[in-house]
C-alpha cells in the first residue's frame, strides 16, 4: 500500500495522469459550459463514444489523425443540438431527452463501429517542446505530450478567461442564472443556449475522439468506459467551475491510476479496485453538499469558496419571451 | 390533424432511419425483422420450438415489467431512479446468496428467494434514496455510483468466494442447486409465478396511483415538492417510500434473473433490463397497462436480436438502435404536436384579441 503511494508520486506516473485527463478534461469543459448556460447534457457518455468513432472512423480511411476531430465534434454538436431543440423549443424534459439519448448513441456507435473493431489505431504523434522539455520535473509532467493534451488544458484556461474575463463570458452567466433579466438587457436566451449548448457538445465531441485518437487509441466496444457518466459529477463537483473542475478532473485520474496500481497487491481485487472513482464520485457529492460542513465552512470563506458548489439558478428550466 | 402527425410522423422516423441504417450495413431491411419475429416468438407461428421461444421472450418481459412497474413509483415522485440497474443486481445477489445458502422445503426456499430478493433490492433502493434526502446527492448520481458498485460486486463474487469449483471463470457461477429456481413449466424455462407477480405489481402501480391517498400524496410530492411540504405531506418519507418500492419491485426482477432465467449468477445479470424499462416507461407515458404491451415489443426485440450476428451478420445492437430510435422519435413527435397546439392557441387568441 506505502510502495503504491510512493510510486503514485514519481513523475512518470504524474506525467501519465496528466496526459490521460486530456479526453475528460475537454468533456467536462464542453458540459461545464453548456450547464452554465442552463441546459443540461446528460448524454455525455453516449455522445463521447459515438464521437469516438466517428473521430476513428474518419482518421482511419483518411488516415489523417488530425481529421478525425473535426469530424467528432460535428457528432457531438449534433447530439447536444437535439437536447437544446428538444427542451427549448418542444419543452422536453432535458434529462429524459439526454437519457434517451445517451442510450440510443451507445447502441448506434456499437452498431455502426463493429467492422473496426480492433483495426489499427491512429494516434496523434508525440510533440515535446523543445527547450521546455527538458526542465527536470516540470519538463515531463508538462511539455512532454502531444498537441492535443496541450490543447485541453489550453482549452480550459480559455474557459475560464471567456466565462469570468469577458463581456461575453457574462451574458453566458446571466443567460443561465438569471434568464429574465439576460432577456431584459437585450441578450437572445434562447439562441445564445443553442449556441454555447452546440459549443459544449462539441467539446465533448473532441473529448471522445480523444479517447479514441489518443488516450485508448483504436475503437473496442466501450472505449469510454463508463467513464462519460463521471464528467457529470465532476462539473458539480468543479461547482460549474472551470478551473475547479479541471482540478476535479485531475484528481479523479489520480484516484484512478492510484486503484490500478494497487492491483498487483490485492489480485482478487483486479475487477473492484477500477470501480473504485464510483463509489468515490458518490462521497465526493455528499461532501460538496454537506450542509453542516458548509456551515462551519462559512466562518473559512477561503476553505469555503473551494468547496461551494451552487448550480446555475436556472439549470434545466425553460425561458420563454412573453 | 395534429393528433395523426404525432403518430405518423415518429413512425415514419423509426421506419425510415432503421431502415436507412440496414442498408448501410448492407442487408435488406427485411431479413432482420424476420429474424427478431422468428428468434422471439417463432415464425410461422406455433412452429417446432415456438414455445421455448415464447416462455424465454416472457422470462426477459418479466424482469423489463417489474423494472417498469418500479419506475412508474419513482417517476411519479419526480425522481430519476437510473440507480434500477444496480437494486435488479443486488435482488439478484440476495436471492443467490439465500440459494446458495439455505436448504429448506421447496415452497419455502422459493419464496424466501423472492422475499431476499425484494429485500436486496429495496435496501439498495433507500441508499440512492438517503443519499438524495439527507446527503443531497442527486439521484442520478447516486444511483448510478450505486450500479457500478454493484457490478463490481457481481464480479467480485464470481470471480472470489463464489467462484466455480475448479476451474476460476468469469462467466459466471456454478448453477444454484434446483430447488430454488422459480417453479417452471417442465423444459420451458417460463415461471407462472414471476409472470404473475409481474402482472400482479403492474396492477399494484395501477391501484396506487388511482384509488390511495398515499398515492395521490406522492405524485403531489412529485409535481411540486415545496407545497407538498407547505401541506404537511413529510416530503422526504414520501421519496424515501417511492425508492423503496422501486427497489423491491427491481430486486424481484433480479431474482427473476438469478434463478429463473439464467439459474447462476452471471456478470451481466441486470442483461440492462432496466435502463431499458426507463426507456418503456417513458414511451407508456408512465402508464401501467401500456407497459404490459411495449415491454413485451421491448423483449422480443431483445431475445429476437440476438440471433442477427449468427444469421446475417448484423451486430446485435440493431435492437437497441431500434429502441432507442422509437422512444426518441415519440418524445419529439409529441413534443411537436404539443408546440404545434400551443402555436395555434396563442394564434387564435391574437386574433379573438384584435377583432
Amino acid at each position: 500500500m506505502i510502495n503504491a503511494l510512493v510510486d503514485m508520486f514519481d513523475t512518470a506516473t504524474i506525467a501519465s495522469i496528466v496526459a490521460g485527463a486530456s479526453a475528460l478534461m475537454f468533456a467536462t469543459m464542453g458540459e461545464t459550459i453548456s450547464e452554465k448556460a442552463g441546459v443540461i447534457n446528460l448524454s455525455v457518455d453516449g455522445s463521447m463514444m459515438l464521437s469516438a468513432l466517428a473521430g476513428f472512423v474518419v482518421a482511419f480511411e483518411t488516415d489523417n489523425v488530425w481529421l478525425g476531430f473535426p469530424a467528432a465534434a460535428v457528432a457531438g454538436m449534433i447530439v447536444a443540438l437535439v437536447v437544446a431543440f428538444g427542451s427549448i423549443k418542444l419543452s422536453l424534459n432535458q434529462v429524459a431527452v439526454g437519457f434517451v439519448l445517451f442510450a440510443l448513441c451507445t447502441e448506434l456507435s456499437r452498431f455502426l463501429g463493429q467492422s473496426y473493431v480492433g483495426r489499427p489505431p491512429v494516434g496523434v504523434p508525440a510533440w515535446d517542446i523543445p527547450g521546455l522539455s527538458s526542465i527536470p520535473f516540470f519538463g515531463p509532467v508538462l511539455f512532454d505530450h502531444n498537441l492535443m493534451v496541450y490543447l485541453a488544458y489550453i482549452t480550459v484556461i480559455a474557459t475560464y478567461l471567456f466565462m469570468y474575463r469577458t463581456r461575453r463570458g457574462l451574458e453566458l452567466q446571466g443567460i443561465g442564472e438569471r434568464p429574465e433579466a439576460a432577456h431584459a438587457r437585450g441578450v437572445p436566451v434562447n439562441r445564445l443556449r443553442y449556441f454555447y449548448t452546440a459549443l459544449g457538445g462539441a467539446l465533448i465531441g473532441i473529448g471522445g475522439a480523444a479517447f479514441s485518437l489518443d488516450v485508448i487509441l483504436g475503437w473496442s466496444d466501450r472505449p469510454t468506459r463508463n467513464l462519460g457518466w463521471i464528467v457529470l459529477a465532476i462539473v458539480i463537483f468543479g461547482g460549474w467551475h472551470p478551473l475547479r473542475a479541471a482540478i476535479g478532473v485531475l484528481l479523479f485520474g489520480a484516484l484512478q491510476a492510484y486503484a490500478i496500481n494497487l492491483v498487483p497487491e490485492y489480485p482478487s481485487l483486479s475487477q473492484v479496485l477500477p470501480s473504485i472513482p464510483f463509489p468515490a464520485m458518490i462521497v465526493v457529492l455528499v461532501i460538496v453538499n454537506w450542509k453542516a460542513l458548509l456551515k462551519w465552512l462559512d466562518r473559512y470563506p477561503f476553505l469555503r469558496a473551494i468547496l461551494r458548489s451552487d448550480p446555475p439558478t436556472a439549470i434545466g428550466t425553460r425561458f420563454e419571451v412573453n | 390533424m395534429s393528433r395523426v402527425n404525432s403518430v405518423l410522423l415518429p413512425a415514419a422516423v423509426v421506419v425510415a432511419s432503421v431502415v436507412g441504417l440496414l442498408l448501410l450495413a448492407g442487408t435488406n431491411p427485411w431479413d432482420p425483422l424476420k429474424i427478431i419475429v422468428e428468434g422471439s416468438i417463432g415464425w410461422p407461428p406455433l412452429e417446432e420450438g415456438a414455445a421455448r421461444k415464447v416462455g424465454d421472450t416472457f422470462m426477459v418481459w418479466v424482469p423489463i415489467a417489474l423494472a417498469s412497474a418500479g419506475l412508474i413509483v419513482t417517476f411519479n415522485a419526480g425522481m430519476w431512479n437510473i440507480g434500477i440497474e444496480g437494486q435488479i443486481i443486488m435482488g439478484a445477489i440476495a436471492s443467490a446468496w439465500i440459494a446458495r445458502e439455505i436448504s429448506v422445503s421447496r415452497p419455502i426456499l422459493v419464496f424466501l428467494v423472492i422475499l431476499a430478493g425484494a429485500v436486496g433490492g429495496l435496501l439498495w433502493g433507500l441508499l440512492v434514496g438517503v443519499l438524495r434526502t439527507a446527503g443531497g446527492v442527486n439521484e442520478i448520481f447516486g444511483g448510478l455510483g450505486l450500479d457500478f458498485v454493484a457490478l463490481s460486486l457481481t464480479t467480485y463474487l464470481i470471480i472470489g468466494p463464489w467462484a466455480r469449483s475448479g476451474v476460476a471463470s468469469t462467466s459466471g457461477t456454478d448453477p444454484f442447486p434446483e430447488d430454488s429456481y422459480l417453479p417452471a413449466l417442465g423444459a420451458i424455462k417460463l415461471s407462472p409465478l414471476a409472470v404473475g407477480i409481474a402482472l400482479l405489481a403492474l396492477v399494484g402501480v395501477w391501484l396506487l396511483f388511482k384509488g390511495t391517498l398515499y398515492g395521490l400524496k406522492l405524485k403531489a410530492v412529485g409535481r411540486n415538492r415545496p407545497s407538498s411540504f407547505l401541506l404537511g405531506i413529510p416530503t422526504n418519507r414520501y421519496l424515501l417510500g417511492a425508492f423503496m418500492i422501486c427497489g423491491a419491485l427491481a430486486g424481484v426482477a433480479g431474482t427473476s434473473q438469478a434463478l429463473g432465467f439464467h439459474q447462476r449468477l452471471i456478470p451481466a445479470i441486470s442483461g440492462n433490463y432496466g435502463f431499458l424499462a426507463i426507456l418503456v416507461v417513458l414511451l407508456a407515458r408512465f402508464r401501467p397497462f401500456l407497459v404490459i404491451p411495449i415491454s413485451f415489443f421491448f423483449a422480443m426485440i431483445a431475445v429476437g436480436s440476438s440471433s442477427l450476428q449468427l444469421r446475417l451478420d448484423v451486430n446485435p445492437s440493431l435492437g437497441g438502435v431500434l429502441q432507442g430510435v422509437l422512444v426518441l422519435s415519440a418524445m419529439f413527435g409529441l413534443g411537436w404536436a404539443g408546440y404545434r397546439a400551443l402555436k395555434e392557441m396563442s394564434a387564435s387568441e391574437a386574433k379573438a384579441g384584435s377583432g
